[in-house]
């Protein structure tokens, strides 16, 4: 088994496109008690963009890892270019032709952008000194060859994350990557950045080498890409060409079941408008959103990422700022940038990222569930641990939230129930308005049944919801209305009658047509008929 | 509904020099910056007192600048990296008090084997403040805290109630600061040629420019592959180095060497460092900065000196100008960061 | 599957193995962890230090533990550890404060220097009173307005005050001041049998009052929320920017009041009265168990700290050990006492192994 290193004869030559540049078999992988990959295989040919499937919590990301070097498997084999490999680590990985790109970029803000591309093995001139001139012209002569306009001999500060997956992929090029993971990356880029980004990936195709692309977006998949892997509860389900496939075939590999449209039963009728955002504008994040939430009502807040949906909750929620417009809550206006005002008025905001927003990792169960609540636990000012006890063991039980000890640290918890501790933080509360962004992201199938289930529950109880999310069947299973918003703005309003995936993609990525129905879910913004596969 | 886009769709961009050179500008004021405020500095002055720009006063700021810019070389070296050494002027206390002692239990010992030991009490420091930090994991502001007090500790062991005085010292030695060359002292003329060197060294070689990187970004840098902990640990056997020789200066400079010696330069270095451009959370700046913040401190103490004001303003502006140049780093950060994140989103959509 | 393996799917891909820390094993040396938790934490470790301590230093001395001895222990070290308790919450609070010892300079300085100028010393009390929370105040905007890091600014703020103190009495010192006041420096507590300084009680009621505030109030829990997880105490609605503000100009008024009790005890105003004192002062608070990088910590372990230092101090003191030198053992201390914890994986390591022979060999 080698250490990485490519064969000599390798160098420079791109393989044959067919040629399969990368096979992962029967990868397993154990982290303690926890199984995250179980059969883990996938098969890249040179000159092909092969996409990857999964829901959260399948192994797409163990299995990333484990190309990029970051674990080692526990069993399985792993073949580079005709030669099996161990990855002892990321350098491993890089030697072996491996580039990865991260859904968010690590660089280097204060070194420039061929520094960050070159950063440990800088071109030399005499005297062991860093070329700088050859560093640049190689770098330009990458960036060229993207097809990116970038500056070299710009710092790293600033540049857009769009900007930034460019200078990652043209580092891991300069590293003569034959094999060249990308990890969700049109998450957080708009609709032309996302154009500029297929061009690269078209380039790269041409020049031979082997692309994964792992992504939710179906209709990306289906331009972009063209076979398909998919995976779920840690094993490999399905590896196809993707003509062919439709669709609702993926989601049924990645889901193992028809997606039931269930209803949600008899509701009350939706009471008093809870929560009312008029004309809300922070300049040049989100534009005149104007929304309500009633009673009773669960309204959602789909849309790509990075169309300023989260923003728009934070803004609400006064943890940011806001330019123009007005929140009412119950009918009294809302202090701007005022958590606690939003808090007093009955507000609660349960964030994206519930490891460094919704929870404080090293505290424990019951102090994470109090710490929304300390003004209310105070008896003449003082707190008892005791009270903090009893309110978390009271919201435990209610939301079966499954822990050791109370006092245990919340890392300690897997991620649907540490999710679940974040809601009996605010639940603790009785808000009127809940605002939940992602609510279900990183947890497994079971646990997201259960808290559908809490949002359907509140609802009947005459709590107003406002939640994004972006897995489009739980903004159809849960919702009342469905808001759209693309690049800021509001684009689309839907009932729960009329709200279908396809409508909702093609709003949030603005499409002025509907694709007929049992096609492929749409297609990107500004290509006109772009063809499923690319010769 | 054709909902109106945010940002533009980009015309054909050709490559983006206008963000290079804004920040390249930028961070060129900022250097320049303390180039200015030193050049103004010293015109009004020489205006009010014309004896501030007489010779034995140049050499005089000279000669107390050298020491002080030695010691920022060090000190920029390790915050770079996002760490920082406190236990300099601790170690030129010792470094200066174990050299010039040696002149006593050793007589007629050449002057290279005394900056040699100097060097060697610095580097011994230092290798365990790098090993403390890289390999035992402890916060470098923790490790370089004790340490300061540990080697302060064994040095007023070690000194007793003692002295060097300097009458005990060889007048070749004590002679060092005194020589000149074409009336600029020949110490400042070195040490400029040193601060130069390691202003180059960290620009142009591969182990320098990974300690920007582990100060820029400490989790991307282990992600790339670089041997941080060897940096690191690298960063600190230097800055002791420095510092030793530092202390090998100063017993040439002062002659009297007691268990005092060096007490507090640490602060005046991070200050020196941190206004002559270097970020305290590492990432950017340069040693021929940080050595220019040392000119500058020292030439205010000079003008207050020369301009009959009392001296004891000198701690107070330190301290409001290390305020000022955090505060001013911050703002220009901020707005940096804005502009240049303007520009590219201008540039695509 | 019931468990969740991608609890770390969404955070952002980080090298190295971390586990996804579920609820492990429950073998049997983890049960007696869980019985006796107070055996396991670092305050006991201290306290076992503190008895080690009064034992070796009375085995040393027989003076060590009598009751002039302890007052004297209690009177040098009196005003460091005033000044330890609010840098224990602003530590604690992810934060820190290096100008303590300058603001205790510029106080004693200002003393000085009304006192000459015969104002009368209530007014004198009023005025520290009012620039101890300027000096903090400068602090805490500085770094909640401003954003910058506390370290610099303090570090700024120490030089700044330095000099301030400097600029005041310039070389020279005060000291008439009148037997009423400067006897609460030096005189005992009367009813204490003489073993309790005036700045030990200040102390004694402070970390009460400090010590009921972290861990019983709402301030407190949010005081540990803002160094464990900055953004998730913000988006829990506590009003991070504010206290923080708050803990720094506290640190100010106490450091400035410290200033007044140390003038008094050494009857002497001068420009480096306090000089140096705040790394004693970090020393203190990290030995006391709480961690540099916030989030972690007690006033209990605190005052154990005072004592383990104190203790120290003096049994050096007693055996003749070069005072100034003791600088070495401080240092050493604060080293053991964060270098420790980092060796725990290596315990841990071993543990692992010696349970997983004993498994194979049953």
């Amino acid at each position: 088994m080698g250490a990485g290193e490519m064969a000599d004869d390798d160098a420079g030559a791109p393989p044959p496109p067919g040629a399969i540049a990368l096979s992962l078999q029967h990868a397993a992988k154990s982290f303690g008690a926890v199984q995250a990959l179980i059969d883990g295989s996938i098969e890249l040919r040179a000159g092909e963009v092969h996409a990857l499937l999964g829901e959260n919590g399948a192994g797409k990301s163990t299995l990333v890892k484990i190309l990029a070097g970051v674990h080692q498997p526990d069993g399985g084999t792993l073949t580079v270019a005709g030669r099996e490999v161990t990855l002892h680590g990321p350098a491993a990985a890089r030697a072996a032709g491996i580039g990865v790109i991260y859904q968010e970029p690590t660089l280097f803000p204060d070194l420039t952008v061929a520094e960050n591309m070159f950063i440990g093995r800088q071109p030399l001139r005499s005297g062991r000194r860093i070329d700088q001139q050859a560093m640049r012209a190689e770098a330009a002569e990458i960036f060229t060859r993207l097809g990116v306009p970038l500056d070299p001999g710009r710092i790293a500060r600033g540049l857009s994350i769009a900007d930034q997956q460019v200078v990652e992929i043209g580092k891991a090029l300069s590293l003569d990557a034959r094999v060249i993971v990308m990890d969700e990356p049109t998450a957080a880029l708009s609709a032309s950045e996302v154009a500029r980004l297929f061009d690269v990936v078209r380039t790269l195709r041409a020049q031979g080498a082997a692309v994964l692309f792992i992504s939710h977006r179906l209709e990306e998949i289906f331009e972009i890409c063209q076979r398909v892997t998919v995976m779920r509860d840690g094993r490999h389900v399905l590896t196809a060409d993707l003509e062919g496939l439709t669709a609702d075939d993926l989601v049924r590999a990645m889901v193992g079941r028809e997606l039931e449209r269930r209803s949600r039963g008899d509701q009350a009728a939706p009471g008093e408008t809870v929560l009312d955002v008029s004309r809300l504008t922070r300049e040049g994040v989100f534009i005149d959103i104007s929304l309500t939430v009633r009673a009773g009502e669960i309204v959602a807040l789909a849309g790509l990422v990075g169309s300023g949906r989260s923003e728009v909750a934070r803004a609400v929620f006064g943890i940011d700022r806001y330019d123009a417009g007005a929140v009412k809550v119950r009918g009294k206006p809302l202090r701007k940038a005022s958590p606690t005002g939003a808090m007093a008025a009955g507000v609660g905001f349960v964030p994206e990222d519930r490891r460094q927003q919704g929870l404080v990792m090293d505290m424990s169960v019951q102090q994470n569930v109090a710490l929304a609540s300390l003004g209310r636990l105070r008896r003449a000012g003082f707190i008892r641990s005791s009270s903090e006890h009893a309110l978390a063991a009271d919201w435990a039980a209610r939301l079966a939230i499954k822990y050791g000890r109370l006092t245990d640290p919340v890392s300690m918890l897997s991620g649907g129930n540490q999710q679940k501790v974040v809601l009996a933080k605010w639940l603790s509360r009785k808000p009127a308005v809940l605002i939940v962004d992602e609510p279900t992201r990183g947890i497994d199938i079971a646990t997201k049944a259960e808290v559908h289930h809490l949002l359907l529950q509140l609802a009947r109880d005459g709590v107003g919801i406002l939640m994004i999310s972006s897995e489009l069947p739980e903004v159809l299973l849960v919702s009342d209305r469905v808001l759209v918003m693309r690049e800021g703005r509001l684009a689309a309003e839907f009932a729960r009658a009329d709200a279908t995936e396809e409508r909702i993609i093609a709003a949030g990525t603005g499409q002025a047509t509907e694709p007929a129905a049992g096609q492929a879910s749409g297609q990107a913004a500004g290509q006109a008929t772009a063809e499923r596969s690319e010769p | 509904m054709t909902a109106e886009v945010l940002r533009r769709e980009p015309p054909q961009a050709p490559a983006d020099a206008s963000s290079r050179g804004l920040a390249e500008r930028v961070f060129r004021i900022r250097e320049s910056g303390i180039v200015v405020v030193l050049a103004l500095f010293i015109a009004v002055t020489a205006g009010l007192q014309h004896r501030f720009l007489s010779a034995s006063n140049i050499q005089f700021v000279l000669v107390n600048t050298v020491i002080f810019a030695l010691l920022a070389l060090g000190e920029t070296m390790v915050v770079v990296a996002r760490h920082v050494d406190l236990s300099v002027g601790s170690v030129l206390g010792m470094s200066a008090y174990l050299s010039a002692n040696l002149f006593g239990s050793h007589p007629g010992i050449p002057l290279p084997v005394v900056f040699l030991v100097g060097l060697g009490i610095g580097l011994g420091w230092g290798i365990v403040n790098g090993l403390l930090v890289a390999a035992g994991r402890v916060p470098s502001l923790v490790v370089t805290l004790a340490s300061l007090y540990i080697i302060r500790g064994i040095d007023i062991l070690i000194v007793g109630g003692g002295m060097v005085t300097a009458n005990t010292l060889p007048s070749a030695f004590t002679d060092i600061p005194k020589e000149t060359v074409l009336g600029i002292p020949y110490v400042a003329i070195v040490v400029a040629v040193v601060v130069a060197a390691g202003a180059y060294y960290l620009r142009s070689f591969r182990s320098g420019r990974d300690l920007y990187a582990i100060g820029s970004n400490p989790d991307a840098a282990k992600l790339a592959g670089i041997p941080i902990g060897r940096r690191v640990f690298t960063a600190f056997a230097l800055s002791g180095a420095i510092a030793g020789v530092a202390g090998v200066l100063w017993a040439a400079q002062y002659g009297t060497v007691d268990s005092t010696a060096g007490t507090g330069y640490e602060l005046t270095v991070v200050t020196a460092v941190v206004v002559g451009g270097v970020a305290i959370f590492g990432g950017s700046g340069s040693a021929v900065g940080a050595a220019l913040g040392a000119l500058l401190l020292a030439t205010i103490n000079s003008a207050l000196y020369v301009l009959g004001i009392s001296s004891f303003w000198d701690q107070a502006i330190a301290g409001f100008l290390l305020i000022f140049a955090i505060t001013l780093d911050r703002v220009i950060s901020v707005r940096l960061t804005e502009a240049l994140r303007i520009r590219s989103s201008r540039r695509a959509a | 599957m019931q468990h969740d393996p991608a609890v770390k799917e969404d955070a952002v891909p980080t090298p190295g193995l971390t586990g996804p820390g579920l609820s492990g094993d429950r073998s049997r040396p983890a049960a007696l962890r869980e019985r006796f938790p107070w055996a396991f934490r670092w305050e006991t470790l201290l306290a076992l230090i503190v008895v080690v301590i009064a034992v070796g230093g009375t085995t040393a001395s027989p003076e060590f533990l009598t009751s002039y001895n302890l007052f004297n222990l209690g009177l040098s070290n009196g005003e460091i550890a005033i000044m330890a308790l609010p840098m224990t919450l602003i530590i604690i609070s992810g934060e820190i404060d290096l100008s303590v010892a300058s603001t205790l300079g510029m106080s004693s300085c200002l003393l000085g220097f009304l006192w000459e100028r015969h104002w009368p010393m209530v007014a004198i009390f009023v005025v520290i009173a009012v620039v101890g929370l300027a000096a903090g105040a400068v602090n805490g905007l500085l770094v909640t307005r401003l954003g910058l890091p506390s370290l610099a600014v303090t570090i700024g703020t120490l030089t700044l005050y330095a000099g301030v103190a400097q600029i005041l009495l310039g070389p020279n010192t005060v000291a008439d001041f009148p037997s009423a006041y400067t006897n609460l420096g030096v005189n005992a507590v009367p009813f204490t049998d003489g073993a309790v300084s005036y700045s030990t009680l200040i102390f004694a009621v402070l970390a009460v009052i400090f010590g009921v505030v972290l861990h019983a109030t709402g301030v407190g829990r949010s005081i540990f929320a803002m160094g464990a997880g900055s953004e998730a105490a913000l988006f829990a609605g506590i009003r991070v920017k504010r206290v923080k503000t708050v803990l720094f100009m506290v640190s100010g008024l106490v450091c400035a009041f410290a200033g007044v009790l140390y003038t008094f005890r050494l009857s002497t105003s001068v420009a480096n009265n306090g000089v140096g004192l705040e790394l004693d002062v970090v020393a203190i608070v990290l030995v006391g168990g709480v961690s540099i990088f916030g989030g972690k910590g007690s006033v209990l372990g605190v005052v154990l700290g005072v004592l383990a230092f104190a203790g120290i101090q003096n049994a050096l003191l007693l055996t003749n050990f070069n005072q100034e030198a003791s600088g070495i053992v401080a240092g050493g201390l604060l080293l053991v006492s964060v270098f420790l914890p980092n060796t725990a994986p290596l315990w841990r390591w071993c543990a692992a192994r010696y349970r997983a022979r004993l498994a194979r060999a049953s």
